[in-house]
């Protein structure tokens, strides 16, 4: 492995040092040493030939499913980091919905030493809410923040009680903590399995009405106003929700949004022919909501892209629509999907995209990176703008293989993916 | 000719394939009506039902079926638990297919179960009724019901009076009548209306004496207590009241209006007895073209060539 390496010619999109522009850059050991016009070619410097390709920081998902500990037929640490690489991200946030759930320091110590172990990319845990992400009794916020936690979620679960929301946003603030709610009144989306409107009329399954999701987004934007405190809405998915969250932002709230890339670009119409790579929470919802979360992007509502990568065994989604559990993977299709659905279609800048997918997701998690200032940790992303390719499950590194985008051919997919100066992944391909 | 693997459901077929099947179930009534009510036909193939749901009259009829066109036929009975702890459905099927045989019917809890079956066996799939999607046949022994009595379908309004919400016959009635130019009507309190139930071409009422208002045929849905448990009914007592078809209510209808049911019926509670007694409810004739429509079914599904010719 050369010490050196130097990425030539490429638009490298550094928002934080409002960098659009075709640079070289420099990287020494771990870190990055020099962005200039031209740097010198010199012996023992290893050349990345970037032209015609974007060069970004290092992507962020802030929403991922590891699985590991206890969930291992799903995915692994392993296998889930080298999908993220494959997928062009230099670093994941994984949820706790692990068994045992992380809400409590060994669990959060194991993910730590599981990922510097297995982990081809960085791997920032999140902590439980509360005990079990049962919703009742707070989890030992501290201790999980001594151990390494990024974040607060009770993800796949609400905090339905509303009691324990305002304490848990009031406790988290005091450990400078984001908490972060899968937003869903659980009496309005009882037992439905899609979105509820003319889709699933003509299916006949029982719809999960967007009211299930806005009810619990004014909750908490209401409760966020309260506290003071900062949350951040999960996969948001609704007309409502998106104007609730644009209104709270004006009003100067701590409130900030992802959006998942299958409800940036699929709708309930994806549900016809039960299809359990469809079914997923919160549900594809209408061609409304889609536009809104769109809208939402554009304008700046949302604040994040991240896929709640969420990889399931074959034998589990290879059943009835009811039966099979929600989500869907999304590490190592979501840069085709925003290039193809968002950038080649003037809903976002590359700029922007960077933003949403690197920029905010460190700044919300407030962890480093989103930047390739002179200095920082050398993670870095090249996309291949016109690179185009079919996506093929089969070749996914990820243990799930739960896409909805089977078969469907897409530009624009990273070709590098450099955690720590090391390249982790080249041409799609991981290298060990 | 039927041309499709499977019978899904009818919103995927066109009038002229719903009409082949109707067509071909006139012949099949003639032959349940003989002494002697067994045809060669079917010799040799061979169906089974796989029923993951109670049901008394939709599977024997399906059994019947089979027999009387001498289908070789077996049934297998499994309990909803065993569904979620035991072979997954794709196992099952497979199962029944590599015993040799060529239909399967199924009958699931859950919609789109019959989708998944077909989509994993060669053999060819009848849907019994999946969850709250629909129940083809009886839509189609619906609407040979009334093509037989009224005539054309196209010039028919009929008013399909219940829990629409969670009713695989109320789809498949809704599909198959709007396909010939019906005008629909349906009716129930507004919990069991989906609102989106408009864009598939029917007229919403939450009165019955306005939605049966000169209609030809009121279509009767049964309501199931769990509604109550839910939240979406007060009672069955007042559903009842507010909507159960008594004689008053019915007489609002043309004169010669059918009076229909898909059973089983809750008397007194959908259905007050002087109506489903009356001269008009065609109750007990719905059940015999029941058999006469699957015997379609399984005919043109297992290789018959457009209308059957009674003569063997």
């Amino acid at each position: 492995m050369y010490m050196k390496q130097l990425i030539k010619g490429g638009r490298v999109i550094d928002p934080l040092n409002g960098i659009d522009g075709v640079k070289d850059i420099l990287i020494e050991g771990k870190v990055i040493s020099q962005v200039a016009d031209q740097i010198a070619v010199t012996d023992q410097v290893n050349v990345i030939n970037a032209e015609g390709k974007i060069i970004t920081p290092g992507l962020i998902d802030m929403h991922v499913h590891l699985r590991e500990p206890g969930l291992e037929y799903k995915e692994t640490i392993y296998s889930g980091t080298r999908a993220a690489a494959a997928g062009g991200f230099t670093a994941v946030a994984s949820m706790p919905n692990t068994r045992p759930v992380a809400d409590n320091k060994a669990v959060v110590r194991f993910i730590i030493e599981q990922a510097a172990r297995d982990g081809a990319v960085k791997v920032y845990p999140i902590g439980s809410i509360t005990k079990g992400s049962q919703g009742e009794e707070l989890a030992e916020i501290a201790d999980l923040k001594e151990a390494g936690v990024v974040a607060l979620s009770d993800d796949g679960n609400p905090v339905v009680n509303s009691e324990i929301m305002r304490r848990a946003l009031e406790y988290a603030q005091m450990f400078n903590l984001t908490v972060i709610d899968h937003c869903e009144d659980p009496n309005l989306s009882a037992e439905g399995f899609m979105h509820e409107g003319y889709i699933s009329t003509l299916l006949g399954l029982r719809g999960i009405p967007a009211a299930a999701e806005e009810v619990m987004v004014a909750r908490d934007i209401i409760l966020a106003e309260l506290t003071e405190s900062p949350v951040h809405i999960a996969h948001i998915s609704t007309v409502g929700a998106v104007n609730m969250v644009r209104e709270a932002k004006k009003r100067g709230l701590p409130v900030t949004a992802e959006a998942t890339p299958h409800h940036f670009t699929l709708t309930d119409e994806a549900v016809i022919g039960y299809d359990t790579a469809t079914k997923v929470s919160p549900p594809l919802r209408s061609e409304a909501d889609k536009e809104a979360v769109l809208q939402g992007l554009k304008d700046g509502t949302i604040d994040v892209i991240a896929t709640d990568h969420a990889p399931h065994a074959r034998e589990e989604k290879e059943v009835e629509y009811a039966y099979a559990p929600n989500g869907m993977v999304g590490l190592e299709t979501v840069v085709p999907l925003v290039v193809s659905q968002l950038i080649s279609k003037g809903v976002l800048s590359w700029t922007d995209a960077v933003v949403k997918l690197s920029v905010n997701p460190a700044k919300i998690l407030n962890i480093p990176g989103g930047t390739l200032s002179v200095g920082a940790a050398a993670d870095l992303t090249i996309i291949d703008p016109e690179k185009e390719a079919v996506v093929d499950p089969k070749k996914f590194y990820s243990l799930g293989r739960n896409t909805p985008f089977k078969g469907w051919k897409l530009r624009g997919w990273p070709i590098y993916t450099i955690v720590n100066g090391q390249i982790v992944m080249k041409d799609g391909k991981i290298i060990e | 000719m039927y041309q499709r693997k499977d019978l899904l459901g009818l919103k995927e077929l066109t009038a002229d394939e719903i009409s082949l099947i109707l067509d071909t179930a006139v012949p099949m009534k003639e032959i349940i009506q003989r002494d002697i009510k067994k045809v060669p036909t079917l010799r040799g193939k061979s169906m089974v039902t796989l029923f993951y749901e109670p049901s008394t009259r939709t599977k024997t009829s399906f059994e019947m079926a089979g027999k009387y066109l001498s289908a070789d036929t077996s049934s297998l009975t499994v309990s909803a638990s065993s569904v979620v702890k035991g072979e997954s459905l794709i196992d099952t099927g497979r199962t029944i297919e590599v015993m040799g045989t060529n239909v399967i019917v199924i009958r699931h809890q859950a919609a789109g179960a019959p989708h998944l079956l077909a989509k994993n066996v060669k053999a060819r799939v009848i849907n019994a009724g999946d969850g709250m999607h629909e129940h083809p046949t009886q839509g189609l022994l619906d609407l040979f019901t009334m093509r037989e009595k009224k005539g054309d379908l196209g010039n028919l309004t009929v008013a399909i009076l219940g829990d629409i919400m969670h009713s695989r016959v109320a789809r498949s009635n809704i599909w198959g009548l709007t396909k010939f130019g019906a005008k629909v009507h349906v009716v129930g309190p507004s919990t069991l209306i989906p609102k989106e139930i408009k864009q598939m071409g029917v007229k919403v009422f939450h009165s019955v004496e306005e939605a049966v208002k000169n209609v030809d045929v009121i279509n009767v849905l049964r309501v199931q207590r769990e509604r109550q448990k839910k939240g979406l009914i007060p009672s069955l007592k007042e559903y009842a009241k507010v909507f159960g078809l008594d004689k008053k209510r019915a007489s609002l209808a043309k004169p010669d209006a059918l009076i229909m049911h898909p059973g089983p019926m809750n008397r007194g509670v959908e259905i007050m007895p002087d109506v489903y007694e009356c001269e008009q409810s065609v109750v007990d004739e719905q059940v015999t073209n029941g058999v006469a429509v699957r015997m379609a079914v399984l005919y043109l599904l297992m290789g018959g060539k457009g209308v059957y010719e009674a003569t063997n």
